[in-house]
């Protein structure tokens, strides 16, 4: 049996990052391709959002996991730096399940990150940009811990990369 | 390709990012305030991180797996800088050592985005984005506390003069430098270090501390040939001790 591409996208679309379980795959933008093989076997191309992202290993098994419940028996997951990520990757889907999850989405930037995009980041809980940049390291090597001077609240980022 | 000079040029970077990484782990648990534990803990797992995936292009010269390389050999065999092995002392010296190495890190990182080997390149793009967040980690805490009070600026000046001789000996130059400069690979210790001087030295200016003369500076090399301070082996010892039980394990 063959499968198209955008089946395999599809599908795909049920695993989720680890760390944030609200985004998929391909909304983070890791999935950088997928080829379908004459004899039915597929390749799926993933790049890790960090070079030490301990959850790519997760990520890589549960692609299979997921391929597998559909049907795809042969699947062969490679992981590379061809195409290095970068987090204006992440869609626009991506970014809205980002902020209903209570993290402020990373701002879109020109491949040159500066510290001031860092300072007054919008607050995911109340909207306001009156924030401040409490350290660029959070839980998970991709947050950076932000606090609202208006709801008072402390919130994480997912940092612009 | 200059297989030879790469694996030399690769070997170095691994192995620093691993040292660092692990004796950035030391302050997990023991950061003098919560941030500061977090971050030190975030930037060692970034550091062992890339020194796994370049472990990995050595793997793919032809070299041993990542964690055979990592964890059996002996200090003689590593090629890491003695300013990465040294340890961590108090906040203000891994403060500093991290200041000191970090933006020559990220000089490194910066060329060889353009390096005409490409998997080393690809790999640079990726990891400079992250040690950009180091490098700004750095900068912030030494202006911070390079301005803050009589107490900070000495303990950080003195933390300076005594990490900078290890500092220079990040750019101890190797056996290959003129092939990979001529083949486009690297563009050289020399050059790293220049940029390095030019850095470090605008971002001291704007706080208290005093940078000595370079010139009076005798770098402590011998970490790239495998000559070590009595303060590695005991770090390989323990970072090896689990894998080394049985060596075989699935984690």
């Amino acid at each position: 049996m063959a499968y198209t591409e955008e089946e395999i996208r599809h599908w795909l679309e049920e695993v989720k990052d680890p760390e944030i379980p609200v985004l998929s795959l391909n909304d983070l933008g890791v999935i950088t391709g997928i080829s379908v093989l004459e004899n039915g076997k597929v390749k799926v191309e993933m790049t890790p959002t960090f070079v030490g992202c301990p959850a790519i290993d997760y990520m890589k098994s549960d692609v299979k996991e997921v391929l597998a419940k559909h049907g795809v028996e042969e699947v062969e997951v490679r992981v590379s730096f061809d195409t290095q990520w970068n987090s204006n990757m992440i869609s626009e889907k991506g970014r809205q399940a980002l902020k209903d999850f209570g993290l402020a989405p990373p701002p879109k930037h020109n491949l040159i990150v500066e510290l001031d995009i860092l300072e007054e980041v919008e607050c995911p809980n109340c909207g306001s940009h009156n924030t401040d940049l409490k350290t660029p390291f959070g839980p998970t090597l991709c947050r950076s811990i932000h606090h609202c001077f208006d709801c008072k609240e402390t919130f994480e980022q997912f940092k612009p990369i | 390709m200059n297989t030879p000079a790469i694996k030399d040029l690769l070997y170095k970077m691994a192995d620093d990012q691993l040292i660092l990484g692990h004796r950035n782990s030391e302050w997990t648990g023991f950061g003098p305030v919560l941030e500061e534990d977090i971050a030190f803990s975030s930037m060692a797992q970034d550091k062992i991180g890339q020194s796994q995936a370049l472990y990995q292009l050595l793997h793919e010269l032809g070299e041993a797996e990542p964690d055979t390389i990592a964890f059996t050999r002996n200090a003689e065999q590593f090629h890491n800088c003695q300013l990465t092995e040294l340890p961590i002392g108090e906040y203000d010296f891994s403060l500093i050592r991290h200041f000191l190495f970090d933006h020559a890190e990220l000089i490194r990182f910066e060329m060889l985005a353009n390096s005409r080997y490409e998997p080393l390149a690809q790999l640079a793009r990726k990891i400079k984005g992250e040690i950009k967040y180091h490098v700004m980690h750095a900068n912030t805490w030494i202006k911070q506390l390079g301005n803050a009070n009589e107490e900070s600026i000495s303990r950080l000046q003195n933390s300076l003069e005594y990490a900078l001789p290890y500092a220079l000996g990040i750019f101890e130059e190797g056996a290959h430098e003129e092939a990979l400069q001529s083949e486009g690979i690297f563009p050289g210790e020399k050059a790293v270090m220049e940029e390095w001087k030019k850095r470090i030295s605008e971002r001291i200016e704007q706080t208290a501390l005093r940078l000595p003369d370079f010139s009076q500076l005798q770098p402590v090399y011998g970490g790239r040939k495998g000559q070590h301070s009595e303060h590695l082996q005991p770090l390989l010892d323990e970072m090896s001790e689990v894998f080394r039980i049985d060596p075989t394990a699935e984690w």
